[in-house]
């Protein structure tokens, strides 16, 4: 079975939404579209107050290459152009829209039939990405990296094969898991339209071994499109980081930041992004909905959810029986890389892969000891950093030590916490003196 | 008995050569320096903070011998030492000390526990950066102090501490040397340093808040909302206000107490003045000096 090489951890997987068939979200009463859903510039607003949208109408449009436009995904009246306090307590621009009825665009295929490659031989390559482009497709991983800039490799570097992320490692997440088998078909079209926007004739899709269903109907499926494999890859955090699944797939080693996979000739996507792709190429349909699993322990129906964007997160607890009583924490994201929420109203973006309701108990951390150095933190690395360093120097201000061993190269996955038996806050100092190094090496790089 | 000669002989020659030959290397290679460098750096405090902007108390011995030689010691300044320091380094460079005004940090934020409610706990490792980066911090507030404390492990003269009482961060004017530790290690940009003013009298608006007026009152009790008035009732046009916020010129205030009446937040504070005498009974009663 294959895996990525060094380090990785293996938390308690608690997919307990796995058996629920995806269910469609109630429409919002008022739906919140965030300017800053992807990474880039933020979307520039291009409808006023009191203008009325329907499900799939321009709301905001992409201000420059590495941005994407916002799509209404409900129909009814702009209400207001103001601010939201986001996940993190920031207030960030944000268009309101009061839902009044369901209408869609015409332009939207709202037909369920497959339409394939096969019915539309003239789609060429840049067809395909000025479509994604065009419907603000972003890496639905939870990055949120726009998409069309992933499809267009810069020059001097060669796509040779495509690498699908179906691996969903993260604890408690089924989202892509429940999307692989309801939608394989739309995911696979979606692959094929990847490899033919970036023009290689091999795909592989990653898939953990704890998805035994998803591997054998995926399989299945993937005979009928020429150059799609599946791999089914051994169960261990972080294989969703793309350098983590390039090298377990293709073997290759992603280099030092700044090198992307594109240079070791690889285009990662997550099956949620070729989702996207297919429907905004095939079917004419805007990024305005994600398939969201809410979960925890203390739920009382974890479910995943097809949710509108820009419904409200509370609205989807709600439908989830309500927040439990012991709730600790509520994380956007997964256990391992998601990030606590400040309030509940936030709505869902393009990259809100889960919502996880921990209890009290599982939210607390633990008493901080002091570091014994039995070098757990070393072993589990998987970018080969050494987490106890990095952590210690960038307490302590030292950025030159913490640059000269490559904290640039974390993935912030938290496997080196999460293995500490000292409950060490590594993490915590490692992503500060990250963020530090990298301002640091942009002044450095703006002075020349 | 000759085994005991033959060590002293031999161990009294190689001594020998050594000095000869480190004396011949120290006059040789000599390191020509400013004998003022030396002076200067005796007067120097020692505290090696780096307040003065230098690496070090030489290096500000030997920015001042520079700078006298460029004809000038205007704007050097020890934090430190302060006046009397610069009074004897223009000494020993034989020229005049400029008058320096003393500084003091300021924390412009007044978001106690009672003034701004804590809307959620923060678990993460108690430093400001490390809270920056997760979010608001434990308020709604996106401007004011995170109340982690890394003002307070900057400082090399124990001048701040948080109290415990407010979780603010509150500064000891006497052991205060305005070295902009604290300033610099806020994320925030919450501490700034400002003249000391006369008797140590100065107003101060503690508040940071950018936001709308609305949005700023709905965090927090203490906060500047924008409003102008105390623009309208400063006599000396020392108030400016620009993104929502209030500031006032350390130089142009006259500390003449009209911003401090007209503010409806209590955001502007008096600092160190004597208790105000009701004169009348339709006047407000003097806000509580805290520092």
């Amino acid at each position: 079975m294959k895996t990525f090489r060094i380090g990785g951890v293996h938390p308690a997987e608690n997919k307990l939404s796995a058996a629920c068939p995806i269910k469609k979200a109630a429409l919002p009463k008022q739906a919140v579209f965030s300017l800053y859903q992807h990474i880039g510039a933020p979307a520039k607003p291009v409808v006023a107050k009191g203008d009325e949208v329907k499900v799939g109408t321009m709301l905001a449009d992409a201000d420059g290459f590495v941005s994407a436009p916002v799509f209404s995904s409900v129909s009814g009246k702009v209400a207001k152009i103001d601010a939201i306090v986001d996940a993190s307590g920031y207030r960030r621009p944000a268009i309101f829209v009061d839902v009044e009825g369901d209408v869609w665009e015409d332009s939207i295929d709202r037909s369920e039939t497959l339409v394939t490659l096969k019915d539309r031989p003239e789609l060429t390559a840049q067809d395909i990405v000025a479509k994604v482009k065009a419907a603000g497709v972003v890496g639905m991983g939870g990055a949120t990296f726009p998409c069309h800039v992933k499809l267009s490799p810069p020059p001097g570097s060669k796509a040779e094969c495509v690498v699908i992320n179906g691996v969903e490692c993260e604890p408690y997440l089924t989202a892509d898991h429940r999307l692989m088998l309801e939608k394989p078909d739309e995911i696979l079209v979606g692959v094929a339209l990847i490899m033919k926007a970036v023009q290689v004739s091999k795909a592989y899709i990653g898939i953990e071994n704890n998805k035994p269903d998803a591997i054998k109907l995926m399989t299945e499926k993937a005979a009928a499109y020429p150059g799609i494999e599946i791999v089914p890859l051994q169960v261990k955090y972080p294989q969703g980081g793309e350098k983590q699944l390039v090298q377990a797939i293709t073997g290759r080693e992603v280099p030092a930041p700044p090198a992307i996979p594109i240079q070791v000739g690889a285009v990662v996507q997550n099956v949620g992004t070729a989702y996207a792709i297919y429907e905004a190429v095939m079917k004419n349909k805007p990024l305005l909905e994600r398939v969201i699993t809410v979960t925890g322990k203390s739920v009382k129906q974890p479910t995943n959810f097809l949710a509108r964007i820009g419904t409200p997160m509370s609205q989807l607890i709600e439908e989830c029986g309500g927040l439990p009583e012991d709730t600790g924490k509520v994380i956007g994201g997964g256990p391992m890389m998601g990030k606590a929420l400040m309030n509940l109203d936030v709505p869902v973006c393009k990259g809100s892969s889960g919502l996880l309701i921990m209890n009290n108990k599982e939210a607390r951390r633990g008493e901080i000891q002091p570091c014994i150095r039995c070098a757990k933190c070393v072993s589990a690395c998987p970018m080969g950093l050494e987490p106890y360093l990095l952590a210690t120097g960038s307490a302590l201000k030292n950025w030159e030590l913490v640059e000269e061993n490559d904290i640039t190269s974390c993935i912030e996955c938290g496997s080196c916490q999460f293995t500490c038996p000292s409950n060490r806050p590594m993490l915590d100092n490692i992503r500060m003196g990250k963020s530090t190094v990298m301002a640091m090496i942009r002044a450095r790089n703006a002075k020349k | 008995m000759s085994l005991i000669w033959i060590a002293v002989i031999v161990l009294g020659a190689v001594g020998l050569i050594a000095a000869v030959v480190l004396f011949v290397a120290s006059k040789k290679f000599a390191v020509e320096e400013d004998p003022r460098i030396a002076q200067i750096s005796e007067v120097l405090p020692q505290a090696n903070c780096g307040g003065c902007g230098y690496p070090g108390c030489s290096g500000f011995a030997g920015a001042c011998v520079k700078a006298a030689d460029a004809g000038s010691i205007e704007g050097m300044l020890c934090p430190v030492g302060g006046q009397p320091v610069m009074e004897k380094v223009a000494s020993i460079l034989g020229m005049e000390a400029a008058a320096a005004t003393p500084k003091v940090a300021v924390v412009r934020c007044n978001g106690t526990c009672e003034n701004r409610p804590r809307v959620v706990e923060f678990d993460g490792v108690r430093s400001c950066r490390v809270a920056l980066m997760t979010g608001t911090g434990e308020t709604a507030c996106a401007f004011g102090c995170l109340g982690c404390g890394d003002c307070v492990n900057a400082c090399q003269f124990g001048a701040i501490k948080i109290n415990p009482q407010t979780g603010m961060p509150e500064v000891d004017e006497n052991l205060c040397t305005a070295c902009g530790a604290c300033a610099k290690a806020c994320p925030r940009k919450i501490i700034e340093l400002r003249p000391k003013g006369p008797k140590g009298r100065r107003m101060v608006v503690k508040c940071v808040n950018r936001d709308k007026g609305v949005v700023a009152n709905k965090v927090c009790k203490a906060s500047c909302i924008g409003c102008g008035k105390c623009v309208k009732a400063c006599p000396f046009e020392a108030i400016t206000l620009a993104n929502n916020l209030a500031y006032i010129d350390p130089e142009k205030c006259r500390l003449c107490r009209k911003c401090e009446e007209a503010c409806p937040k209590g955001a502007i504070h008096a600092v160190n003045f004597p208790p105000r005498k009701p004169k009348t009974e339709a006047e407000t009663p003097a806000q509580e000096n805290k520092n």
